[in-house]
């Protein structure tokens, strides 16, 4: 029984998984895919928005501020 | 985790093409090819004329990746769809099967022969290296690099387009909606998107000898 339910969860959360999607999975042969980089591998710019090189939180949390107060004009009004 | 998305709020785009503009100027889109185009719906019919910004919408599950032959395209941990033009050889699958007309292929020479594909990128370049000259000619400006977001959306005058995390997206626009006086379960759907039909009114009749 309890195996059953194990197995039924599993089948349940199944929905929730993100596939990895990417590219040159080798349909055409002998194909030479590159690899990107994460926006958040990069150093920030000297007089651009800063974040900690490698974290992506740090990158995701500036990315919402700025999205936050060029966009969300009640929010902008508010500061 | 942020997940990169966009949404055009009919009720406030002009249709002034601003998107368009930034779009072509900062990524240096040769000529004849338009990563992102405003499209006006009801043309001509006086009180029901909405516009929006349409683009590659970066599916979540997206039947370009899924019809490509040499299966260029990769989707980014931030949930932007992108592809790799070395990879791509313009055989116009990905055209056909998005439902934005995403995809665009410049002429590249006689006889119609097409380019390889280029599309928007959310400003987030390509599988070159970041920020690199390589990079900059084949997909244009890596602006998520620079941690900014997408140059149309921060350049809407009306910020009827917006660009970036899908969460923050949401918030924003459940603020508008309820503003506008929309409650419950008219806060969402396809009349607060794109206006509601005028009270009394019938149901607009699918045209005549149009698709079904």
């Amino acid at each position: 029984m309890r195996r059953l339910l194990l197995v039924a969860a599993a089948f349940c959360v199944a929905g929730c998984m993100e596939v990895e999607q990417t590219s040159g999975s080798g349909k055409m042969p002998g194909q030479t895919v590159k690899r990107d980089t994460s926006p958040w591998d990069n150093e920030p710019l000297a007089l651009g928005p800063k974040w900690s090189k490698g974290d992506r939180n740090s990158w995701e949390e500036q990315i919402k501020r700025r999205q936050l107060n060029s966009q969300h004009e009640f929010m902008r009004g508010k500061q | 985790m942020a997940r990169m998305k966009f949404l055009c709020d009919a009720e406030r785009c002009i249709e002034c093409n601003g998107c368009v503009t930034a779009c072509k100027n900062e990524n240096e889109v040769p000529w004849g090819v338009n990563r992102r185009r405003v499209v006006t719906i009801n043309d001509g019919v006086v009180g029901a004329e909405k516009s929006i910004s349409v683009a590659c919408m970066h599916c979540s599950d997206a039947p370009c990746m899924a019809v490509c032959p040499v299966d260029c395209f990769y989707r980014t941990a931030d949930g932007v769809v992108l592809h790799d033009k070395d990879l791509c050889i313009g055989c116009g699958y990905c055209f056909y099967a998005c439902p934005f007309g995403a995809p665009q292929f410049p002429q590249a020479g006689a006889f119609g022969l097409r380019g390889k594909m280029d599309k928007c990128t959310f400003c987030a370049g390509g599988p070159e290296a970041d920020k690199s000259d390589a990079e900059f000619k084949k997909y244009g400006r890596n602006r998520l690099a620079e941690g900014k977001l997408p140059a149309c959306a921060e350049m809407c005058s009306t910020k009827a387009l917006l660009g970036g995390d899908g969460d923050v997206i949401a918030d924003i626009y459940r603020e508008r909606v309820a503003r506008r006086g929309n409650k419950g379960a008219e806060a969402w759907g396809w009349g607060s998107a794109y206006g509601q039909p005028p009270k009394g009114a019938a149901p607009a009749a699918p045209a005549a000898g149009g698709k079904s």
